[in-house]
């Protein structure tokens, strides 16, 4: 097995493990956040607006954990610098 | 497959690259900025109204509307800048649907210049509305032991604003382009309906987050301020 192999290999295990252990967390996480959010919408339906401003704002900011590890995972897959390297030091060979 | 609109090149001249990014970007600032010259050309205070005048009635409006819930005691003073942010944001992702059109927001040069300017605009407005020594102050709050955190916090929600939005916004076109590959019917329409709505949550969590930043710094040790987050809270 040359580095070449090696560093695909790497490169696509950690990619699929990324997305898969990165979205286990934020989808808890948003699970209870919408779960929450419902039960307060129901006791305080006047308080509508602000929990929903709320609800999208902290949405957001968890889902953006799993955004991160996608965007590693993406890196990972389609502009790896280790691959860059080999493959440019291959070239120059 | 494209990372991002920064790699679909125009034109090249040496150093100089002419990519899709910059040129949606300007195309975007044309039309928003000639768009709202025509609509503002002739306004009515009467009445009547023309439609176009109406639309943006409606979004300037609801824009303040949204600083002043954020806890901002002045919306107009801030309109300008979250305004803007949210129009060209909110812009950029939706025009998605309009083909051969990538969003600018896909790539994370532009995404990163936004954030900068909320990194550079928030101390700006801290300044202007307490001082330089108090804005300072803030970083030593609760205790000077928090001085680095403080410091470091600032820095990683400016990455945090910017990668959240590229990578929402880059998600978005990457699966649309791997189902059309696997599904080339009806099932990528269904998730560029579900990209349009992630784009406007996008704008506005964007916008709201700087305007909650704004709010942090201005809001400051004033008694007025912290009746108001308890509130709030």
């Amino acid at each position: 097995m040359d580095n070449a192999t090696l560093i695909a290999i790497a490169s696509i295990f950690t990619a699929g493990l990324t997305i898969a252990l990165g979205s286990i967390g934020p989808a808890l996480g948003e699970g209870r956040a919408v779960a929450t959010a419902l039960s307060s919408l129901a006791q305080q339906p006047d308080a509508a607006a602000t929990i929903t401003r709320t609800l999208f704002v902290g949405l957001a900011m968890i889902e953006s954990i799993a955004i991160y590890c996608f965007v590693v995972s993406m890196i990972l897959i389609f502009a790896n610098p280790f691959w860059t390297h080999f493959v440019a030091e291959a070239a120059g060979k | 497959m494209r990372l991002s609109p920064d790699e679909m090149i125009f034109l090249r001249d040496g150093l100089f690259k002419l990519n899709a990014t910059i040129v949606y970007t300007w195309g975007l600032m044309l039309a928003l900025t000639v768009g709202s010259t025509l609509v503002t050309r002739n306004l009515s205070l009467g009445p009547t109204r023309s439609r176009w005048q109406n639309l943006l009635e409606i979004i300037v409006t609801g824009i303040v509307k949204q600083i002043e819930d954020v806890g901002l005691r002045d919306p107009k003073k801030y309109l300008g800048f979250l305004g803007t942010l949210f129009l060209f944001v909110a812009s950029a992702n939706l025009c998605a649907i309009i083909p051969g059109y990538e969003p600018p927001t896909g790539s994370l040069s532009t995404t990163a210049a936004l954030a900068l300017c909320v990194l550079v605009a928030v101390p700006l407005f801290g300044i202007e509305e307490q001082g330089l020594g108090e804005y300072l102050k803030t970083y030593t709050e609760p205790t000077i032991i928090m001085l680095p955190f403080n410091i470091i916090s600032e820095l990683s929600r400016t990455l945090a604003l910017a990668v959240r939005l590229f990578g929402n916004m880059m998600s978005g076109t990457m699966i649309l382009a791997i189902l059309l590959t696997i599904t080339p019917f009806i099932f990528p329409i269904m998730m560029s309906a579900l990209g349009l709505l992630t784009g406007m949550v996008q704008a506005y969590i964007f916008t709201i987050l700087a305007a909650v930043y704004i709010a942090a710094v201005t809001r400051g040790r004033d008694p007025r301020g912290e009746a108001d987050t308890k509130i709030d809270v």
